[in-house]
């Protein structure tokens, strides 16, 4: 069956990435973690982006739902590893679905404007609760609080397995969400919205619905992020914590399920590569937006999509 | 101070605030209403317009005023050609599908950012006043200079006016901004209306940035605050409307002054974004445009 | 009126600024019959079929499908209702499969069997073998056929098809003559229509519109002996 062959690609990948905790050099684990991480963040954004056509500036809001959500319950509550991280993710898909109640009666420019004005009304708000925040300075997790049931998350190899697990679950998610029968709809939705209305659906909750399971992966890995690392602070809810994700999938391929990982881990490597040579990682950043908007808009694995491998999902 | 006085320096701030970024906001507005182009980068043009004056001020010897009037001109006009640069370059080839230009500009800001960064440096620098006079009130002094700026600001806004109502040019600008197509069909030459706009939308925020730039000193991320205000202002005011734009920027920068002098800035701002946001989802024509198109 | 009625339109109003597009409409659909619904360029019939199917808000007036008021439904819930659109120009989601496209229509009303119940619809309208093929690189009429099977495939109540077979082949014509002639009685179409031969060839009752109003009704005899309709359409 051809559906197989995509299922395959992806357990491949997932082996892969195992394969290179043993092989790639410990210097790797903890970008790899990160990237694994950050990747599952841009998976959401591409189910809203890529799949539904919901071009979001803002959602930063969504990933710092899930970050703060963890952090603060943690750092003041002296919650556990574990309900931090249900917390967050629950956080990430309220917030979206509270965000999309209203920015979904905009479409196009507008909603564009509206998710990156309540955005920036979150990262203000995180300001202004500096007292609890700590504001740009951030909170750091005490290494006591990120132990997940018995596993130690500052720990570089429980951490990068751990990361492996969250991202192995979100893709395999992903994979399954965009086979199955609301895939099709969200899909449908980016391509034609008022056909979509004729065929008896209805655009606003089935945008919802996408832009909540967006916020659901957004929170995840937002929670993960400030588990893992241990680190909470306010730049991670900025507007370029919105651009990322945008980046990632533009790069990887908007509407593939591997291209936000691939985008994530190209980028990674290449501001990396970067700033080894000159500070100038903010230019590949912009340099990268714009060429990519220019010359290959669908991103390297809607490309090879276009070129002939169809069957990938 | 009593309450009085205090609350007329705080207009007085507003005002001068409302003056700046109704030259940034209509700059905003005018590539809106003519391109239908949402310029991320419009605040780093600004930053760009404010760095520049900078190095206008260090190179040039003589008296303040001089290099100051040398900037007001040069500036402007360079940032300008940088953006007529990049219309042409990035946008145009985009075909201006919203979109794709609104990523591309979030490429652009980044790009121009890390430009100041790295030639400029990531210290706030001052640039002199032109003059140093003070205008003495019965209750305190107050900066001739801000009052200047007040002055220049609405000079070039009454400028951008004339062009666009009473010139060949600005009739250009109106017919493309009808019907892009049909302006093509009767000879305009489109592109290069478009690229014009660019620059004098970019052009605006620059005066904008070099008459701030005495009072507020330069820097590489100043952008962030004139863009977020100018999308405020140009949203509230109804997206394209140069009328709109004024009204409302006049009243942000007001309350603005009066809020921020009372109330801590970053409460003033949450909900100053969230207004606008609002604003967006209930009223997309702005709360004094008519209808947007 | 012989049978039962299943959709009844009265005092129907849709003007766009001075123009009256459509104007205090009377219209009635039996159960199970084919109804064209014609008039010259410019008479209302795409905005009447648009308030019928609730892409375009009614001003004022009402309609009731079998009885319940549907004039305030959007316009997706009138299809979960049973009424089922096709477009004039045709919108088929071009980067999706055959298949797809025709899935979702199916899936849209809850179909047991996804994957047999899509081939069946397909092969109601002969496309079952390109099921894989990407809808956007089939030839036009075969993009108004799979048009056409979204819609069967939804399992209307009411079909309503908005000019099918502009554009489309002589041979592809009497094909889909047949098509909309196994829809009945099952469900009820309305066909909007130009091509006089079509309409006088299916329809059982035939509407025309004119200046956003009803000029006559009846059957195609009927119709085709009114003065008032030659005159509209023949200038005189």
């Amino acid at each position: 069956m051809r559906a197989d062959r995509g299922l395959f690609l992806h357990l491949g990948v997932l082996a892969a990435l195992l394969a290179l905790h043993v092989l790639a050099p410990p210097y790797h684990h903890t970008n790899l973690a990160r990237i694994m991480v950050l990747a599952v963040y841009a998976m959401g954004y591409n189910i809203a982006f890529g799949y539904t056509g919901l071009l979001s500036l803002g959602h930063a809001l969504f990933f710092a739902a899930g970050l703060y959500a963890a952090g603060l319950l943690v750092y003041h509550a002296g919650a556990g590893a574990p309900v931090a991280m249900i917390a967050g993710v629950l956080a990430g898909g309220a917030v979206a679905v509270a965000v999309g109640l209203l920015a979904l009666r905009t479409a196009g420019v507008a909603f564009m404007i509206v998710t990156l004005m309540f955005a920036q009304a979150g990262y203000l708000t995180i300001l202004y609760f500096g007292a609890w925040t700590r504001g740009d300075e951030g909170i750091v997790i005490p290494r006591a609080a990120r132990m997940l049931g018995g596993l130690d998350l500052s720990d570089d190899n429980t951490r990068y397995l751990v990361a492996l697990g969250l991202f192995a679950l979100a893709l395999l998610g992903n994979l399954a969400l965009v086979r199955s029968p609301f895939g099709r709809v969200m899909v449908a939705m980016r391509e034609n919205e008022e056909r979509s209305r004729m065929l008896g659906y209805n655009p606003f909750t089935v945008k919802l619905g996408a832009l909540a399971i967006s916020g659901l992966y957004a929170g995840l890995s937002g929670a993960a992020y400030g588990l893992m690392f241990g680190y909470v602070g306010a730049s991670l809810a900025s507007v370029q914590y919105s651009i990322l994700p945008l980046l990632y999938v533009l790069l990887g391929g908007a509407g593939t399920v591997l291209g936000p990982l691939l985008g994530a881990l190209v980028m990674f490597y290449l501001i990396d590569y970067a700033s080894s040579l000159t500070d100038a990682h903010q230019f590949v950043t912009g340099a990268a937006l714009v060429a990519l908007v220019l010359f290959a808009p669908r991103g390297i694995l809607g490309t090879l999509r276009a070129r002939g491998l169809r069957w990938l999902p | 101070m009593d309450f009085g006085p205090f609350l007329l320096l705080a207009l007085m701030e507003g005002l001068v605030t409302a003056a700046v970024l109704a030259l940034t906001a209509s700059g905003l507005s005018l590539v809106f209403g003519i391109m239908r182009v949402v310029n991320v980068a419009h605040g780093a043009f600004f930053m760009l317009g404010a760095v520049l004056a900078w190095f206008v001020a260090e190179w040039l010897p003589g008296p303040p005023a001089l290099a100051f009037a040398a900037a007001l001109v040069f500036c402007p006009l360079v940032v300008g050609a940088i953006a007529a640069i990049a219309d042409m370059a990035v946008l145009k080839r985009l075909n201006y599908e919203p979109e794709a230009t609104i990523v591309a500009t979030i490429g652009l800001l980044y790009i121009l950012e890390q430009a100041a960064l790295s030639l400029f440096g990531p210290d706030a620098r001052p640039v002199e006043a032109p003059f140093s006079f003070r205008l003495q009130l019965p209750w305190f002094g107050y900066s001739g200079y801000k009052l200047a700026v007040v002055v220049a600001a609405a000079l070039v806004l009454l400028g951008v006016w004339l062009i666009l109502k009473h010139s060949r040019a600005g009739l250009l600008m109106r017919a493309t901004q009808e019907d892009r197509d049909t302006a093509r069909a009767f000879g305009i030459n489109v592109d290069r209306v478009y690229a014009g706009v660019f620059a004098m939308g970019a052009g605006l925020a620059a005066i904008a940035a070099v008459l701030i730039v005495p009072i507020s000193q330069a820097h590489y991320l100043m952008g962030g605050d004139p863009l977020l205000l100018s999308f405020i202002v140009v949203i509230i005011g109804g997206l394209g409307s140069l009328r709109g734009t004024l009204v409302a920027a006049l009243l942000i920068g007001l309350s603005d002054g009066v809020i921020s002098t009372f109330f801590a800035p970053t409460l003033a701002k949450i909900i100053a974004t969230l207004v606008v946001a609002l604003v967006l989802v209930f009223r997309p024509q702005g709360l004094f445009g008519k209808r947007a198109a | 009126m012989a049978a039962v009625s299943l959709l009844e339109a009265r005092g129907l109003t849709r003007h766009f600024g001075g123009l009256k597009a459509v104007d205090r409409v009377d219209f009635d659909l039996a159960e199970g019959e084919i109804h064209a619904l014609i008039g010259p360029n410019g008479a209302g019939k795409t905005t009447f079929v648009s308030l019928l199917s609730g892409r375009v808000p009614v001003q004022s007036g009402s309609i009731r499908l079998k009885g319940r008021d549907i004039t305030r439904m959007p316009a997706h819930a009138r299809v979960r209702a049973g009424i089922a659109y096709t477009f004039q120009i045709t919108q088929v989601y071009g980067a999706l499969s055959v298949f797809d496209n025709v899935a979702l229509a199916v899936q849209s009303r809850g179909a047991a069997d996804l994957a047999a119940d899509t081939m069946a619809a397909l092969a109601r309208v002969g496309l079952e073998a390109r099921a894989d093929q990407v809808a956007g690189t089939l030839s036009y009429g075969h993009q108004r056929l799979l048009e056409v099977a979204m819609g069967l495939a939804l399992r209307p109540t009411l079909l309503i098809l908005d000019e099918p077979t502009q554009g489309l082949a002589l041979a592809e014509i009497a094909a889909f003559k047949d098509i909309v002639r196994a829809v009945v009685p099952g469900a009820t179409v309305l066909l909007i229509e130009h091509n006089m031969d079509v309409v006088m060839d299916l329809a059982e009752r035939i509407t025309v519109l004119n200046f956003g109003t009803v000029l006559a009704s009846g059957t195609p005899a009927e119709i085709r002996a009114n003065r008032a309709v030659q005159t509209a359409y023949l200038g005189g």
